[in-house]
């Protein structure tokens, strides 16, 4: 069986700059895949090239297919992308104190999903909001539905998109960093709320964030990117054991522990270069440790590794 | 500088630009262009239409309309454009006494922004004409006064967004004095977006010159300007339209480009959104 | 609410009170005197002081402004001084035919207004959006009384569909509504544009598209609603401009109203007509404003919260 979302060897660009280079991708169904990397990586593009978003930023597929459950997504029509976002294919931004409209009520907000995706009355569609809301977790859902986005807290309102995500019964969630604008309290809880329903219901997920230490905590597998390309990619626990690219062991090596400021990546010097200034070779090379030569000149062959890839010269030097 | 010039290279501000030059030359050459004068009435000759002799036709007293209005234009632009410096010059005193100084003067300098900013121009200029007497120097002030609250509101926002910026912030911590931040940081950077807006507004005051004019509280006959050479209003309508539709034309035509040309500096200064928040 | 609605009326007191006075003063320094107007050639000084006796024009300045406003707060305008009448006779006969005209042309902008707006904003840079835009900047540069002018010339003179003047019938109020309807609809169209592109460009916009609701929808009942919100706000601080173009408009068309109440005024010195017209139109600007800030309030529940 081919899997739900597949990614096959995508390129994307916004104007001149080519932002994402032959990228590709699998989740199967019921499989929680992490994607990581630093900002500017590439990963909220992927996430709108996967929900076929790209035009509202201006951006389009240049090379590749975007595959959801075996149908190549360019070659759907309006109608049938719509048909699938919000309803197989739900969405987790990144922040959710702005991904709320202002003036309308909360439940009145969750409902258009159920109704428009699974054809569900004005009354069936809230009570299965309701029901919705107490699975995250909710205190008095029935005040909240009622309550306007600018009298709940950001945790809360993070709570209120994934139910918006749940609401029309998806096969597939993909959510961007939906923890980087809360509070670190609220973090975790929220991932794990997510990731317990995820499983619960066995809805694949992809989940976008630059925290190794989520992706070991609820991933399946994990996929980094680097400067719009992929870098590695495979189960979580091989590539945990032994990073196979010298990004993903930086990446590891900054998982925070206590007393680290957050999301902090001081063990990586340097910074993902522009678009415009992306070096020949292996992007990675002018921060990367093991660099010689050939990393300078030549684009690294992705290499198949322990049920995984690695897009890497020097895949085994030794750190 | 170059900015002024750079948007005359854009395709709308290029037209308007010229349109501009074009009627400021014609202005300012009057004497030289036109083969008639103004004020000498030729009755025989009233109500001609267009032709080889009178290009856009002749008034009710047989004088000549192309002549007229390019004397017209005389009146009509030095007017609003005096009356705007007028209007920028205290304006920016007001605004940037008031964002400098705060307290109780900036409260009553807001406060009677906040007020006259809430009643039409063309009321304020009105009542201004009626105390002051009709002519040009009465419209002159009116049109300033209708239009100080404007530019105060707009200096006083632009030095209030300036102050709290790091360069201010710098100098300050350098030890440069209070006026010497005012008088070369503050104005010289709020000073694009109000130059600007003041163009925007001349656009403005030649409409409500030629208002006050079609009122017949402009410049007083026989000195023509484009709102006084409607003023026989509705009457010719009948008799003889073009007396109306060609001074109108030219009000409508030149604010346009100035509206264009504007629009054109604006995006050449990159100043849209330090406008916009005004609005 | 109620309280915050009685606060918000209770602030308008002392700017009503500003305007007043300086609506008062202002007049007083209009040159000419009204009772010239109306004594004959070589009357005796004595008649003078009494006709200034009799509309309290000999008295101290403040006295006046005093005795005027105690009456107006009582209804009592005073008495035109060259047409004999109450003046509350004559704002109450002009004063509906200014709504009128004014309430038919704000709804007018607001409709085409914001239709307009919405078509351009959905077809950025497209030549719809062109079109609209160029239409809007020719119809805020045309001097009203010019566009006036035109219209009778054009729907009068040479097609006869509405009369040239007056106030009879619905016919008559077409062309003065166009006139006034088309400037604002340029001011209206522009705002809903610009906010609609702003709004469209918001993060939940995002999370719209995500939820697989169509563009169309989005646009219309979530872009449209939040930049309506802006445009209601300035649409009622506006009032006082759609007023001000009436003034222009109705001496134009030779109709009845505020506008021709005032201009007339202005030429006899008729300081009390004069005072009460002003008054009037300061009224209808500062319930603009009240009026704008109760729309948003009912439109944006953020704004509601914010007022308890």
């Amino acid at each position: 069986m081919s899997a739900l979302l597949d990614l096959h060897a995508v390129s994307v660009s916004i104007g001149q700059a080519a932002l994402l280079d032959g990228i590709s991708l699998q989740v199967q169904r019921g499989q929680i895949l992490g994607l990581v990397g630093e900002s500017g990586s590439g990963k909220s593009l992927t996430a709108m090239a996967a929900m076929g978003l790209l035009p509202l930023i201006g951006g389009r597929v240049t090379q590749g297919a975007v595959r959801f459950d075996g149908q190549d997504m360019a070659a759907m029509t309006d109608a049938q992308r719509r048909k699938l976002r919000g309803g197989r294919i739900g969405f987790v931004t990144q922040n959710p104190m702005t991904a709320l409209d202002p003036v309308q009520r909360i439940g009145e907000q969750v409902d258009v999903v159920s109704r428009l995706h699974l054809g569900l009355t004005r009354a069936q569609a809230r009570a299965r909001t309701l029901d919705l809301l107490t699975q995250l977790r909710i205190p008095d859902a029935s005040a909240v539905a009622e309550a306007w986005p600018h009298q709940l807290s950001g945790g809360m309102k993070q709570r209120i998109v994934i139910a918006m995500a749940l609401a029309g019964d998806p096969d597939l969630i993909i959510a961007d960093e939906p923890t980087t604008a809360l509070d670190v309290t609220v973090q975790a809880q929220i991932i794990q709320i997510l990731g317990a329903l995820v499983r619960e219901k066995g809805t694949a997920l992809l989940l976008i964030t630059h925290d190794m230490g989520v992706v070991a905590q609820v991933c399946d597998r994990v996929a980094v990117l680097y400067a719009g390309r992929l870098a590695e990619e495979g189960p979580v626990a091989p590539i945990f054991a032994a990073p196979a690219h010298p990004y993903t062991a930086a990446l590891i090596g900054c998982i925070p522990q206590p007393g680290m400021a957050k999301g902090s990546l001081t063990g990586i010097p340097g910074a993902v270069p522009s678009p415009m200034a992306f070096p020949p070779g292996c992007r990675f090379h002018p921060r990367c440790p093991r660099a010689s030569d050939i990393c300078r000149t030549t684009q690294p062959p992705i290499l198949a590794r322990d049920q995984g890839r690695v897009a890497c010269h020097h895949p085994e030097a030794p750190l | 500088m170059i900015a002024p010039i750079r948007a005359l290279r854009r395709p709308q501000g290029g037209l308007a630009g010229l349109w501009l030059l074009l009627v400021i030359a014609a202005a300012l050459l009057a004497p030289l262009l036109t083969p008639y004068a103004y004020d000498i009435q030729n009755l025989p000759q009233a109500y001609q239409p267009a032709s080889a002799q009178h290009w856009l036709g002749t008034d009710e007293f047989g004088r000549d309309l192309l002549t007229r209005l390019i004397y017209g234009a005389r009146t009509s632009l030095s007017v609003s454009a005096i009356a705007i410096s007028i209007s920028v010059l205290c304006g920016m005193v007001l605004g940037a006494a008031a964002a400098w100084f705060g307290g109780w003067l900036d409260r009553i300098v807001t406060m009677a922004v906040d007020l006259t900013w809430s009643f039409p121009e063309i009321l304020i200029a009105l009542i201004l004409v009626a105390i002051i007497g009709p002519g040009t120097t009465g419209v002159m002030i009116a049109i300033a006064v209708a239009y100080l609250a404007q530019f105060t509101r707009l200096t006083r926002a632009q030095i209030m967004t300036l102050r709290g910026e790091t360069f201010i912030e710098a100098a300050r911590s350098l030890g440069a004095s209070n006026s010497h931040i005012l008088f070369r940081h503050l104005l010289p950077n709020a000073l694009a977006p109000v130059l600007v807006s003041a163009m925007l507004a001349t656009g403005d005051a030649i409409i409500l010159e030629a208002t006050l004019g079609f009122f017949g509280l402009g410049a007083q006959p026989p000195v023509p300007s484009w709102g006084g050479m409607m003023s026989a209003g509705s009457a010719l309508v009948f008799k003889a339209p073009w007396v109306i539709i060609f001074p109108g034309l030219a009000v409508a035509i030149t604010v346009i480009a100035i509206n264009l040309y504007g629009d054109a500096l604006i995006s050449e200064l990159d100043i849209r959104s330090r406008l916009r928040r005004e609005a | 609410m109620l309280s915050w609605l009685v606060k918000r009326l209770l602030m308008l007191v002392p700017v009503f009170l500003a305007v007043s006075v300086v609506i008062f003063s202002i007049l007083h320094f209009i040159p000419g005197d009204p009772i010239d107007n109306l004594l004959k050639v070589g009357s005796p000084p004595e008649a003078r002081a009494q006709m200034e006796e009799r509309y309290g024009l000999n008295r101290p300045l403040p006295v006046q402004y005093g005795i005027w406003l105690g009456n107006v707060l009582r209804g009592d305008l005073g008495t035109a001084i060259v047409a004999r009448r109450p003046v509350a006779d004559l704002i109450a006969q002009a004063l509906p035919h200014s709504l009128r005209l004014g309430g038919l042309a704000l709804l007018f902008s607001t409709v085409v207004g914001v239709t307009l707006g919405v078509i351009a904003a959905l077809n950025r840079d497209r030549w719809p959006d062109r079109a609209i835009m160029g239409g809007v900047l020719l119809g805020s540069t045309m001097p009203s009384f010019w566009l006036g002018l035109i219209l009778i010339l054009i729907f009068s003179v040479s097609l006869g569909w509405f009369p040239v003047s007056g106030a009879r019938g619905w016919q008559s109020l077409v062309l003065p509504v166009l006139t006034i309807g088309l400037g604002g609809t340029a001011l209206v169209a522009r705002i809903t544009r610009v906010s609609m592109i702003e709004a469209s460009g918001r993060d939940f916009i995002t999370l719209l598209h995500a939820k697989g609701l169509s563009p169309l929808r989005i646009q219309l009942r979530h872009v449209l609603r939040h930049a309506l919100i802006p445009v209601v706000t300035i649409l009622a601080l506006r009032i006082g401009w759609i007023l001000g173009g009436a003034v222009t408009v109705e001496v134009v068309f030779a109709r009845p109203g505020l506008g021709t109440l005032l201009i007339k005024s202005l030429s006899q010195h008729d300081y009390p007509v004069v005072q009460a017209c002003l008054l009037m139109l300061a009224m209808a600007v500062m319930l603009g404003t009240l009026l704008g800030d109760i729309l948003q309030a009912l439109m944006d529940p953020r704004v509601r919260a914010a007022m308890t």
